[in-house]
């Protein structure tokens, strides 16, 4: 799925298959799932029928004119909504395609021999072999080999990655395509389960329900539809005290600009456009409840590698320990370091090549590396006799336990201190069990990432570093990016526990992950997202999945869930802020038969009670397209704290609301007189 | 309007603004069950009280629970009541040797009382014996009230507690907010009243000659304790006919003050309470201060209509503000003032004629019924209709700055959004509906005495008057006959009762609820902004359904008279 971001909301293949669906979506039985879009259509109906048999001493041309408005109303609100979803329709279409041709090699059990079989057929816990240039078929868990991947159908990023065998990369997608190597892959998920049924669900909207904040909106604008309805139904009984009678049409018409339909018709829409948003972000939200979470979110959890630092940390210092000159641990920290392809090791070579002029640039003949493994947590090389060792400073005295007691051991501590508090990891050199010193690996700070933070306060969120070093590194680090709060040395457990604490404080929290030990955590945060890179215990675990595995898009997730809530609460200040001006439109029209003396309350001048009343009736209507591109793009959004977005929504959207119908009526009015329609 | 009108509005919001914190700090003791000075008194009598009864006022009863005692207990009261009304003349106390009270005037009576309300579809000295004034009707002034506030702290509770499942004991709120303030206070003003002038006797009534010689009737009995209950817990049954307007209720100036007062003192301490109980009293001044706006610009509408007097008759000659309807000893700043407080409150009581006031200066006590007897409100109903509101408007400005709303630390979300809307609508529903039938039927069409929108106002200011529990009379309405007896009845119990489920329910739900800390994230409902949409919230939701019944009563009845028509 190419990230297409800047896409026009309005291009015709767009709204042309729009307009056919708005028409399809007029069947009674997906209406009532709008309950004001249905009285809406209810009430049409009911006009159209009267003004075939209904007599009530109107103009026929007017009260034609009232039925086709209130219908354009009804369809106006299905156009919303199918023009949200018709954005995923296409994507959708190109992973069922993608999805149609997938076949599979599934090993029997011998586990050399394969059948060829459909993609459909294969069930959990089926083994397939999956060969150079063949789309792998279902989502799985490598279990032995080492390919590379593009994963372009489904993230949009063309570079291939690597998937192998244990690890934190092992879990593989249906309908990626493997660019070398074989691999096998055990089927966790059965047919239909897969990420790439979500992923079609999920951009058609077919799996859309309403979300908790939905429904309750949903609630209150029924809420007031019912109070209106009360409101308009007993005007009959009123009027006939007075004397006089008010037509059915009439009544229609107040009822319908009266009740929430801007809102209700936009509703659906703005929940389509949410989600959509996020797709096009590359996030995947596997329910709509889970972007309204992102949006009431009080802590953020967030790596610390990755996101607050760049994920690389850069050699800066060699540090020597009692007489070792500061060449020699150059040159040693050079040698352990040429074989280390990690950016760390790399950092450490251009150090040591630019500041002390050192060349060698590859190990000498009969060189035997010391690889890297999580017990030792030492690397390094056997050369020329010598035994150069690369480490954590603990583990590199405890690989060289009799040179603990030595002085430059008390030094190595103190440098090892000075460093972490610094902000730096260090790693010591040793050079045949001899102690050379240290070498100062710096976290580098991401740029603009202090003034990310001071944002997140300003929206009352507070943010947590998670981070594997000791406690003086990560409060330096904090002090410095300006996170509010650091969690050191921290283990999966205490990742899950933190998560616990602050949700038994009535917080709610983020984080993302994609270890499968990060798995619970992800399970028990409000909002978990997944990197798309991680397991798939990970992306089970995560109620969303990163596509493009970037921790820090966390933030933006944040702001998305906001935005879609702010967006339906504005529509509906702004819906029901109208119904002022709408009634100083047609109260007067209807009643000045009955008291002239109301003519004073039309204060918009408006000519006649039927141009009053009918331009009343097209505004309503007219105002649901023209508030479309707002409902699909989402209210603008700056983070800044809740009074003063409050007061700025206000003025806009309840103030707005409150005056401009007013205008809109008066124009519609006199373009109405003018074209001689009333 | 007169410099010294406006003095007596600034004085009477002075006070009261005084008074606010004292009587909410108090009760708050009452509310967290605390041991108050009095207890020295009345605590004997208190625990007396649950050892006779069996209760144990340390139960804490869920909402159901709480809602069906409290439902029990007012059903029970009513009917008591109907019973007493209907056998007043074979029981003592009865010096004028009254019969009967009617079936459908008991039936009326016996739901007015118990509802808060104290419609009077009867004159009292004409109707009622000293023993149905003293035990049927003054025991629903007090328990009424106390059941008001239970209701309030109940739903305080909602707010204040943490994944709890009770919401109080209903016994215990009821008998601590009679016993500690509602007795003690009503004693004190009845002293007040009864040195100011106010007859407390059982004898009947007493002949006098007039000046010109005529033998006129004054009718007497236990008046001043009756007065101070009626004003306290804001339930407006007159002694007499005339209600506060007569000078044996309201003899003075200054009891016409403490009358005032009096209606709104426990209604504006119930908002410090409040925010006290919530951990917040800025929370309850927000509050208070939406409130008193609306007060406020009522008032200045009513007391500017009133002083500008009747065009029509300035055109005969005849200068000033419109006297009619109006006690000469208050005159039009003062009556102003207590038409808009009484129907603010849901008291109801009057001192001056509704019926009489111009169109515009009456409609403001019918607006302030119609938004649901929440500006100020009625002991405990007040706020916790206030409270509905703030529900909503928390509702639609959490969503505003992009996040679920909460409100004192507590989410809502669709049950109490759903439940909020289900009780705010009731209100609409049974005044519009009831008094479009009653402008339809013959029935309800004998009823009004005027004619075109001031008879409409009439009969729309009755069923709004019932529905909110006001119970004050725009007068006109013969409202004595089986059809308004029956219809007001129902509409009094409706208006009571079908708002007070589903509130409970609310509290229920929230008490149930996790705390949610406030953060930089959630939005203030403390400042002027909040004060500002809840205002807003309670005019557009609360009053726009109004508008087509306003503009063919009261507003068309205004047009009307600058054209020079009158109703």
């Amino acid at each position: 799925m190419a990230r297409s971001s800047k896409t026009s909301l309005f291009t015709a293949d767009l709204i042309v298959p729009a307009i056919g669906d708005a028409f399809r979506k007029l069947d009674p039985r997906e209406l009532i799932r709008n309950p004001v879009m249905f009285t809406t259509a209810v009430v049409a109906l009911l006009l159209t029928v009267l003004l075939i048999v209904g007599h009530d001493g109107l103009a026929a041309s007017f009260k034609l004119q009232l039925v086709v408005w209130l219908w354009l109303t009804v369809l106006f609100g299905t156009f919303a909504e199918a023009l949200a979803e018709g954005r995923g329709k296409a994507q959708a279409a190109s992973l069922r395609a993608t999805k149609a041709e997938l076949t599979a090699k599934r090993l029997k059990s011998d586990g050399a021999r394969f059948d060829n079989v459909p993609a459909s057929q294969l069930k959990k816990g089926d083994v397939v072999l999956v060969q150079t240039g063949d789309l792998i078929p279902s989502d799985g868990e490598v279990i032995s080999g080492v390919a590379s991947v593009n994963e372009a159908a489904i993230t949009g990023e063309s570079a291939p990655v690597i998937r192998e065998a244990g690890g934190d990369r092992s879990a593989v997608t249906a309908g990626t395509r493997v660019i070398s190597d074989e691999i096998r892959v055990r089927v966790t998920v059965n047919p239909g389960q897969g990420f790439l049924d979500r992923m079609i669900a999920l951009v058609e909207g077919a799996e859309r329900q309403k979300t908790p904040n939905e429904i309750a909106l949903t609630l209150l604008l029924v809420g007031l539809t019912i109070i209106f309805l009360i409101a308009v139904a007993t005007i009959p009984g009123f009027a006939s005290y007075a004397g006089g009678s008010v037509p059915v049409s009439i009544l229609a018409a107040l009822l319908i600009t009266l009740i929430p339909t801007t809102i209700a018709a936009l509703l659906s829409a703005i929940g389509i456009a949410g989600m959509d948003r996020l797709v096009r972000f590359n996030v995947l939200a596997k329910s709509g409840r889970a972007v309204e979470a992102a949006g009431d979110v009080d802590v953020l959890l967030l790596d610390k590698t990755g996101t607050i630092t760049i994920g690389d940390r850069q050699a800066t210092e060699f540090r020597p320990v009692g007489d070792v000159n500061i060449g020699e641990l150059a040159e040693a920290a050079l040698m352990a370091s040429l074989a280390d392809e990690t950016p760390e090791g790399r950092s450490i070579v251009v150090l040591a090549r630019e500041k002390f002029g050192l060349t060698t640039a590859v190990l000498p003949e009969g060189a035997e590396v010391i690889p890297f493994t999580a017990q030792t947590r030492i690397s390094g090389v056997n050369t020329g006799g010598r035994v150069i060792q690369k480490g954590a400073v603990q583990a590199i005295l405890r690989a060289n336990p009799e040179a603990g007691t030595t002085a430059a051991a008390t030094e190595l501590r103190r440098v090892t201190d000075e460093i972490g508090r610094a902000g730096g990891t260090p790693l010591a050199v040793a050079v045949d069990g001899r102690l050379l010193g240290a070498i100062f690996l710096k976290d580098i700070v991401k740029a603009g990432i202090r003034e990310r933070f001071g944002e997140l306060r300003q929206m009352g969120i507070r943010t947590v570093m998670i981070t594997g070093d000791n406690p003086l590194t990560a409060a330096s680090i904090a002090a410095e990016s300006g996170v509010d709060d650091f969690l050191a040395e921290a283990t999966p457990e205490d990742k899950l526990a933190l998560i616990r604490k602050e949700q038994q404080g009535g917080k709610l929290v983020a984080m993302c992950g994609d270890g499968t030990n990060d798995a619970p955590a992800l399970a028990q945060a409000d909002v978990g997202v997944a990197m798309n890179t991680g397991t798939q215990a990970a992306r089970e675990a995560g109620n969303m999945v990163d596509l493009d595995s970037d921790p820090t898009k966390l933030i933006e997730v944040v702001g998305l869930g906001k935005q879609l809530l702010m967006t339906r609460g504005a529509l509906t200040t702004f819906s029901v802020a109208n119904d002022v001006a709408k009634y100083f439109a047609i109260i007067p029209a209807m009643f000045i038969v009955l008291y002239p003396g109301l003519g004073v309350l039309n204060v918009m001048g408006l000519a006649t009670p039927q141009s009053a009343i009918l331009s009343a009736i097209i505004f309503n209507a007219l105002i649901i397209p023209c508030l479309v591109p707002l409902a699909l793009r989402g209210v603008k959004y700056k983070p800044m704290g809740a009074g003063p977005l409050l007061a700025r929504n206000l003025a806009i959207y309840g103030l707005g609301g409150l005056i401009a119908p007013f205008i809109g009526i008066k124009l519609i009015d006199l373009a109405v007189n003018g074209l001689g329609l009333a | 309007m007169t410099v010294q009108g406006w003095l007596l509005i600034a004085a009477f919001v002075g006070i009261l603004l005084a008074l606010t914190k004292p009587m909410g700090l108090w009760l708050h003791a009452l509310y967290e069950g605390r041991r108050t000075p009095l207890h020295a008194v009345f605590g004997p009598v208190e625990r007396g009280f649950y050892r006779l009864s069996g209760i144990d006022p340390e139960e804490d009863q869920s909402w159901r629970r709480y809602a069906v005692h409290m439902l029990i207990f007012n059903a029970a009261l009513i009917l008591l009541t109907y019973v007493l009304l209907r056998a007043q003349a074979l029981l003592p106390l009865n010096p004028l040797g009254y019969g009967a009270v009617s079936e459908n005037l008991a039936f009326n009576t016996a739901i007015s009382f118990g509802a808060n309300t104290n419609w009077q579809s009867y004159g009292g000295e004409s109707t009622m014996s000293n023993l149905s004034q003293m035990l049927a009707l003054t025991i629903h002034n007090f328990l009424s009230a106390a059941t008001g506030i239970a209701l309030a702290f109940a739903l305080f509770r909602g707010f204040a507690r943490r994944s709890a499942t009770g919401i109080g004991n209903f016994w215990a709120d009821m008998t601590r907010v009679t016993l500690y303030l509602l007795l003690p206070l009503s004693i004190v003003l009845t002293l007040f009243y009864i040195a100011s002038g106010v007859p407390q006797t059982l004898a009947a009534s007493v002949d006098v000659s007039t000046l010109e010689g005529v033998k006129q009737t004054l009718a007497l009995g236990p008046v001043a304790s009756q007065e101070a209950i009626k004003m306290l817990g804001t339930n407006g049954g007159g002694f007499f006919n005339a209600n506060s307007a007569h000078p044996f209720e309201n003899p003075t100036a200054l009891t016409d003050l403490v009358q005032m007062l009096s209606i709104f003192a426990i209604g504006v301490g119930l908002t410090y309470t409040f925010g006290k109980a919530v951990g917040n009293t800025r929370q309850g001044w927000a509050i208070l201060a939406a409130m008193m706006a609306l007060f406020l610009a009522g008032t200045a509408v009513t007391y500017w209509q009133e002083a500008a007097g009747n065009p029509v008759l300035h055109h005969l000659g005849i200068a000033g503000g419109n006297m009619e309807g109006k006690e000469v000893r208050f005159g039009i700043a003062a009556s102003s003032l207590f038409s808009v407080v009484t129907t603010a409150a849901s008291c109801g009581a009057v001192n001056a004629m509704h019926d009489s006031f111009t169109a515009l200066g009456g409609m403001i006590p019918l607006f302030n019924m119609q938004l649901g007897e929440v500006v100020i409100g009625g002991v405990g109903a007040g706020i916790y209709g206030f409270l509905l509101f703030a529900i909503l408007a928390v509702f639609v400005a959490g969503l505003m700055v992009g996040r679920t709303p909460e409100y004192v630390g507590k989410k809502i979300e669709s049950r109490e959004v759903k439940l909020a809307v289900l009780a705010i609508a009731v209100l609409p529903l049974t005044i519009l509906g009831m008094s479009a039938v009653a402008s339809v039927l013959p029935a309800g069409l004998a009823g009004p005495l005027n004619k075109g929108p001031h008879g409409f106002s009439e009969i729309l200011y009755a069923f709004t008057s019932a529905v909110a529990n006001n119970g004050s009379a725009f007068a006109g309405l013969s409202a004595n006959t089986p059809f308004y007896n029956g219809m007001l009845g129902v509409a009094m119990w409706i208006g009571r009762f079908f708002i007070i489920i589903p509130m409970l329910a609310v509290a229920g739900s929230l008490a149930a609820k996790k705390y949610t800390p406030e953060t930089a994230g959630s939005f203030p409902t403390t400042g002027p902004l909040w004060t500002g949409l809840l205002i807003g919230i309670v005019l557009i939701v609360g009053g726009l359904t109004f508008l087509p019944s306003l503009a063919l009563g009261p507003i068309a009845d205004h047009l009307a008279m600058i054209r020079g028509q009158l109703f």
